[in-house]
């Protein structure tokens, strides 16, 4: 008998490696090179948590400390706000009924994706200085809602069209309160959507660069652009501790992401 | 309009309050984007004032700019102005190249993960998924500080006696080309491995046992079945590598410049020309557009 796998192709079971190494090797030697204990970034002379030391003691210990407290609390703040507008579209979207306008407003509501980001940026600034809004912490934040929407809006959405609506009906029809409804019936189903909507959001806002630097305006740094000013000079190795620790973060909260999303199935299962 | 959520029907418990709900975030874009999206397509046609900002008087300027050149003083007869042009085709070829680049490693990859095993599938789509995660701009950094002269890539490269003397690699067009794959290419892999996953294997086997190679099976009865995932990747990869900005400016260094590069220069660099920027952007939207058109129309096609 002729042994015959539709599944197996030569191959590519190499090359799902040559991409998880392209994926992994920079991330993986700027790791390592962090902890190299030289001045020169090119030599590897022994290991030292001197970079480390660097990053929240050194010179620049003050400026990063800003960027981090800038970052983290933008991501924070855009991030809730993207999430609670998210999912009241999400629930009129998905649970709203058919209507004219939802092609539209589907449109819209993924107009953040759909916009290259730099001409988002380039946009963003062009209005903020048209109506003489002054760019700064608050012009960041209000950039970030508006970008993580989208990014908050898919999961739950989601999320929710896995959700059968004969519960939250049933509520009604017990003369539960339509909040009540959403509030004890729909919102405990659709945590888990509403947890990674969070977190994806909050990644974005994070990771965010291009618009961000359009319209930071003068002296207010996030993470990003206060490592984009430093790399300009050359990549110094408290760079690469400080890229470490935001790296080790990210994976942290994806890590956090997958199991929260992992849960979620397992108690609804398709 | 097809029902929301697999073919059942539509649920309307909050159809009487879905203005209220949908309201935050109509507002919320609508203002912050699609309005200030309009004005800038207002400021491309208006006059430039010297040291960023705008005139405000109708002009053609930045468009003819784009397209022409009028000597240093504007009154010689018009040529055409390539740098502009060249930038452009500069950046929908480098775009293009990444695209294959992860399409070629991406297919196999997604073929791969979604002929797994069920429990194995979940961690190895984790691992893929996982660099994108992580920023972008560290993504970037992290390729430079590898591919440099003196980085570890030649170090090893050398030190293992593959090379005599180091690449050099950074500052290329193939650099940018391995920033922007390196950037994307988890966009390319989710879409396809979705396509894969709901492939029926008992097409392969009945094309097999009627003789088909293994190739032409490839060819022939999977490519036309998975091609939308294909397409949706090619299209996520395609368009933020039109306009990207990091990987470019960081390991293109100042020849090989793209339209984000271009449009960053007239906001933040020295150029300081808003309207010429405007119209950079617009133009650059208007490619999005165009692709997401073809796409959405293929869609449609597709369902009927």
């Amino acid at each position: 008998m002729r042994t015959f796998d539709p599944r197996r192709y030569a191959g590519f079971f190499t090359i799902t490696l040559a991409c998880l190494f392209i994926l992994y090797a920079p991330l993986v030697v700027v790791a390592v090179y962090s902890f190299n204990d030289s001045l020169s970034i090119t030599r590897f002379e022994g290991v030292s948590l001197r970079w480390y030391q660097d990053v929240f003691f050194g010179l620049e210990a003050g400026k990063f400390r800003t960027a981090a407290w800038n970052s983290f609390t933008i991501a924070i703040m855009a991030a809730t706000a993207a999430t609670m507008i998210a999912t009241a579209a999400a629930i009129g979207m998905v649970r709203g009924g058919n209507f004219k306008g939802k092609p539209a407003s589907f449109a819209l509501i993924s107009m953040p994706i759909m916009v290259p980001e730099i001409v988002t940026a380039v946009a963003t600034l062009i209005f903020f200085s048209a109506i003489g809004f002054s760019l700064g912490y608050v012009s960041i934040l209000v950039a970030h809602i508006v970008f993580c929407i989208p990014f908050a809006y898919l999961p739950i959405s989601a999320r929710l069209q896995g959700i059968e609506a004969t519960f939250e009906e049933a509520a009604q029809d017990l003369y539960a309160s339509r909040w009540n409804a959403f509030r004890y019936v729909l919102a405990p189903s659709m945590a888990p959507g509403i947890m990674s909507g969070f977190l994806l959001a909050f990644i974005i806002s994070l990771d965010d660069f291009i618009i961000t630097n359009f319209v930071k305006g003068a002296g207010v740094e996030t993470l990003p652009t206060a490592i984009f000013g430093a790399v300009k000079q050359g990549i110094k190795p408290d760079i690469m501790a400080l890229s470490t620790l935001l790296l080790l973060f990210s994976i942290l909260i994806v890590t956090l992401s997958y199991l929260i999303g992992r849960t979620g199935d397992a108690k609804n299962p398709e | 309009m097809a029902a929301v959520g697999g073919g059942r029907t539509v649920s309307s418990a909050f159809a009487p309050i879905r203005l209220w709900l949908l309201l935050p975030s109509w507002l919320t874009i609508g203002f912050f984007l699609l309005i200030p999206v309009l004005l800038m397509l207002v400021y491309s046609f208006l006059t430039k004032e010297f040291r960023g900002g705008v005139i405000w008087e109708f002009s053609l300027a930045a468009y003819d700019q784009f397209l022409f050149d009028r000597g240093l003083f504007g009154d010689d007869p018009p040529t055409i102005q390539w740098t502009y042009i060249t930038i452009f085709a500069r950046s929908i070829i480098q775009a293009t190249i990444a695209t294959i680049m992860c399409l070629l490693i991406g297919f196999p990859t997604a073929w791969y993960i979604a002929t797994r095993p069920a429990s194995s599938r979940a961690v190895w789509l984790f691992l893929v998924t996982v660099p994108y995660w992580v920023n972008l701009l560290i993504r970037t950094v992290s390729m430079k500080f590898l591919i440099r002269e003196n980085g570890p890539m030649n170090e090893a490269l050398l030190g293992a006696g593959i090379l005599d003397a180091p690449l050099q690699l950074i500052n290329t067009d193939f650099a940018v080309q391995l920033g922007l794959f390196y950037s994307y290419l988890p966009f390319m892999v989710l879409p396809i491995y979705a396509a894969v996953e709901r492939y029926n294997f008992a097409l392969s086997e009945a094309a097999a046992d009627l003789y088909a190679s293994h190739w032409k099976i490839m060819r022939s009865i999977v490519l036309p079945v998975v091609k939308p995932g294909i397409i949706a990747g090619c299209i996520l990869v395609f368009v933020p590598s039109l306009g990207a900005f990091l990987a470019p400016d960081l390991l293109g260094g100042a020849k090989n410049f793209m339209i984000g590069s271009l449009i960053e220069e007239q906001f933040k660099g020295q150029a300081g020309n808003w309207p010429f920027g405007a119209a950079a952007s617009m133009i650059l939207l208007s490619m999005v557009l165009v692709v997401l058109f073809f796409y959405a129309r293929s869609q449609a096609r597709e369902q009927v």
